[in-house]
């Protein structure tokens, strides 16, 4: 490959899918680790944005359909690149990977599958994950492997307007009516359990210093800015225990089947269709 | 909100007397209209118009829906309440003196002989 390669890869310019997968074609391929590390980020990605596609005709505006549809499309953008880096590396699509998986070959978190509840739970739930993304992908930037510092640098800009908007509506909630509160507080509640999951380090991050970023890592600066979003909304951090968690391992709750059922059938029922 | 019991939630909330009915009714958003300037422009166009709870957010709409496609650099909102405008029905009697007014457009006038490049 020359140095001139029309797929070499620079931070900050348009950088799609399509352009993962002619370096892929091209010769980059990930190792069994990387890609492992990359299927993980992109199913985080990949389950949030099935979840939060509900809610397009369902939202309490028309206004608000558009912007979780929006944040929906930025997920599916961020999951449709590092899948396709990941796919790379077994000779599959991206489509082989989100549509012919099983439940136990998924490597997402399990916060990302809880259910949308109400209004208010769906926000708790980004609030969370949109924090959690931006501290890991203004990492990723620097990370060695050029292919994730590439995407980690388009998905945060992104992530940063996913980032205010949850945090603008936790806001408007927590301080809105006595109503509006009840259901803000509940939302980070039933939300709350499923946090301590994203932050565990495994075996296949230290297999990837320099690579990964390490989850652990994240847990205080996540804490510190989460805590001054809740401090404004005069929110209390939940305390619940956490739980078991597991899905970086392919154990996942009662949720996971559902969604992928929902997601899958279409392409299970109908191999290759396009439109 | 819409959605009923397919939100995973059972709606229950105490509501004694129609007065505490009404405090959770689902009101509109009021309606903000918004103006974009765009790369190329040197004043805000109107746009179109959303619905927000406030100011913040309705940027933040405005955002999503209009500025799509890399079209603004800028956007205002405007509370659409805000905005008077003149009565559609006495469209004849504002605008009309103009209509028979030749002599405000450049084109009315002739050119002057000897005038070049004009």
């Amino acid at each position: 490959m020359s140095g001139e390669s029309a797929t070499r890869i620079s931070a900050g310019e348009a950088f799609t899918a399509e352009d993962i997968a002619a370096a892929v074609e091209a010769g980059t391929r990930a190792s069994d680790d990387v890609a492992k590390y990359a299927m993980r980020l992109g199913d985080d990605s990949l389950i949030l944005a099935q979840r939060l596609g509900w809610w397009i005709s369902r939202a309490p505006e028309l206004e608000e359909d558009v912007a979780l549809g929006n944040i929906a499309l930025d997920l599916i953008g961020h999951a449709r690149s590092f899948l396709t880096y990941a796919a790379g590396a077994w000779d599959k699509t991206e489509d082989d990977l989100a549509y012919f998986r099983a439940e136990a070959e998924f490597r997402s978190a399990h916060i990302v599958e809880q259910p949308n509840g109400d209004f208010a739970r769906t926000i708790a739930r980004q609030l969370v994950v949109s924090y959690f993304q931006y501290e890991l992908y203004s990492r990723l930037v620097d990370s060695t492997d050029e292919t994730l510092a590439a995407v980690a640098a388009k998905a945060i800009k992104e992530v940063a307007y996913h980032r205010d908007h949850s945090a603008q509506w936790v806001l408007r909630l927590a301080l809105g009516t006595e109503e509006s509160r009840r259901r803000m507080v509940d939302g980070l509640t039933l939300v709350w359990p499923y946090v301590e999951e994203l932050f565990v380090d495994d075996e296949l991050i230290d297999q990837l210093e320099g690579v990964a970023v390490r989850p652990s890592a994240l847990r205080e600066p996540f804490d510190a800015l989460i805590g001054e979003v809740l401090a404004e909304a005069e929110l209390e951090v939940p305390d619940v225990p956490g739980s078991i968690g597991g899905g970086r391992q392919g154990r996942h709750s009662e949720h996971l089947g559902y969604v992928l059922a929902e997601m899958q059938v279409l392409a299970r029922e109908h191999p290759g269709a396009s439109w | 909100m819409t959605g009923g019991s397919t939100t995973g939630d059972d709606g229950t909330r105490p509501v004694d007397t129609e007065a505490e009915e009404d405090q959770y009714a689902n009101e509109p958003w009021p309606l903000w209209e918004v103006f974009v300037r765009s790369s190329r422009g040197l004043s805000h166009v109107h746009a179109g118009s959303l619905h927000a709870p406030d100011a913040g957010m309705a940027v933040r709409n405005a955002r999503d829906l209009y500025t799509r496609r890399n079209e603004g650099v800028s956007v205002w909102v405007v509370p659409a309440n805000a905005i008077t405008a003149s009565d559609p029905d006495a469209k004849g009697a504002y605008f009309e003196s103009a209509a028979g007014k030749d002599y405000r457009h450049a084109t009315y006038y002739k050119k002057s002989e000897g005038v070049k490049h004009l």
